[in-house]
């Protein structure tokens, strides 16, 4: 088993010590020649099909079997000039975010070119942000192609069409209602829908952010009518201790992001709460 | 208010979830199709439950989503039934989908948010397509400099992928360092 192992891994140790065509900073290119010989016009649809430059990166990432983690900046920004180049010369509408990226890895490099003084303990690796962008980009970029994949409607769900019999008459609605009654009927309506409610509060992240615009909704339907609602009424009791401190939760977080304010009469008064000026 | 036979009930609201274009929650039937009738809301959602056993084993089935109960063939039978459908299915782009993944995961997000995320500019475009499409609302608007739109998902997105809420979406989850991405 050993022995297999060790005779596949050699002969391709032996090609690539064999075969690089460049050496930057120690490290063999093997694969970037075939970069440069693709025909221009393949490029212009190679290149069109890239989200912008963080998905450039991590295309150039992948491909060279690099982990994001150690980010190997050299090589990377060599090879995103190499398309940034190739972009110009096929006359590619050049985005200003590919020159951006640019400017920021050749930002990094040069960071990391200067001379090493005594870390201060503040000091962060200058890669560390353009990591953390290519890391939540990935997700996000992974999270779109599950997306595509749920069955959805007109591609994978079919839904039914029933024609009414042919002796329906519609009934004309009574429009006459007093707005007391709008409110109380919105009232009801909030007090059942609250009811069932679907919680799943293992799965926090996504908890908070639907509640977060759960609350919104609910403030910006209830503005209609009052400027404020009562702290009290965006909580529903019959979700239990999970659902209000998910709820509260929803509240600081909105709270902190200043969307929503929160309002108090008098001490020891009920709190209000109400959408900032900007949001009605 | 009169009354009706549980039989009649479930002839009822089965009608009522066929004829009608959107999915008709349970709260939505008990105000406008009962509304002149003695039914409590556990008549009402007994009634569900027994027509979506009887539709068991049939072409198509009961099911619910964000705004309500609403019929669907099952899906075993999507890939033959795509032959009767002439026009394909829109395909959506990555711009769009990332933009859209964004909305669902990240919300409430503003576009200036989204951007930041991407790395590129936001077409209006897509923003337009995602508006119209009803898969994205404005709840309000940040207070920050320039008073940027915040946008949720809302029920016709969650319904359009047969969802009923988003924490059904798949799990987000970060990549482990080799793992291949097919696009």
């Amino acid at each position: 088993m050993n022995e297999e192992m060790l005779n596949k891994d050699q002969p391709k140790e032996m090609v690539q010590q064999v075969l690089p065509l460049a050496m930057i900073r120690g490290e063999a290119l093997i694969e970037q020649p075939k970069d440069l010989f693709i025909p221009p016009y393949a490029l212009a649809i190679i290149l069109e099909q890239f989200e912008g430059p963080l998905d450039l990166l991590l295309y150039l990432i992948r491909k060279q079997k690099f982990d994001i983690i150690d980010l190997p900046i050299a090589p990377i920004t060599e090879q995103y000039m190499v398309y940034v180049e190739l972009m110009k010369n096929v006359k590619l509408e050049l985005a200003a975010e590919y020159l951006v990226m640019a400017a920021i890895l050749a930002e990094i490099k040069s960071r990391l070119l200067l001379p090493k003084q005594v870390l201060e303990e503040s000091e962060q690796d200058p890669r560390a942000e353009l990591i953390r962008r290519l890391q939540e980009y990935e997700v996000i970029k992974y999270a779109a192609i599950e997306l595509d994949k749920i069955p959805r409607i007109e591609r994978d769900s079919h839904l039914t069409e029933v024609a009414l019999a042919n002796n329906f008459i519609p009934r004309t609605a009574i429009t006459d209602i007093d707005i007391t009654d709008l409110m109380r009927a919105f009232n009801e309506v909030m007090k059942r829908t609250a009811a069932f409610e679907h919680h799943h509060i293992q799965r926090e992240v996504l908890s908070t952010r639907e509640r977060m615009a759960m609350v919104l909704t609910k403030l910006t339907e209830a503005s209609k009518y009052q400027p404020f609602i009562e702290f009290s009424r965006l909580f529903n009791a019959n979700e239990g201790k999970s659902g209000v401190v998910v709820t509260f939760l929803a509240i600081l977080e909105l709270i902190k992001a200043s969307l929503i304010e929160c309002i108090q009469a008098n001490v020891y008064g009920q709190l209000h709460v109400k959408l900032k000026e900007a949001c009605q | 208010m009169r009354d009706i036979t549980e039989q009649q009930l479930k002839r009822l609201i089965e009608a009522a979830i066929f004829v009608s274009e959107k999915p008709l929650s349970q709260e939505n039937i008990k105000q406008t199709l009962l509304a002149d009738y003695k039914v409590t809301k556990i008549r009402i959602i007994t009634a569900i439950e027994s027509l979506q056993c009887d539709y068991q084993n049939r072409g198509i089935q009961l099911i619910k989503v964000a705004s309500g109960y609403r019929f669907q063939a099952v899906s075993e039978l999507s890939e033959d039934l795509a032959a009767l459908f002439k026009e394909r299915a829109p395909r959506y782009s990555r711009a769009l989908l990332e933009t859209l993944s964004l909305i669902a995961y990240k919300q409430p997000i503003t576009r200036g948010e989204i951007e930041q995320i991407r790395g590129v500019a936001v077409s209006s475009s897509i923003m337009k397509t995602l508006s119209e499409k009803d898969w994205i609302k404005i709840v309000g608007h940040k207070e920050v400099p320039g008073k940027p739109a915040i946008y949720i998902t809302t029920n016709e997105f969650l319904d359009y992928f047969s969802l009923s809420v988003l924490s059904d979406l798949p799990q987000l989850r970060p990549l482990t360092s080799n793992e291949k991405l097919t696009t």
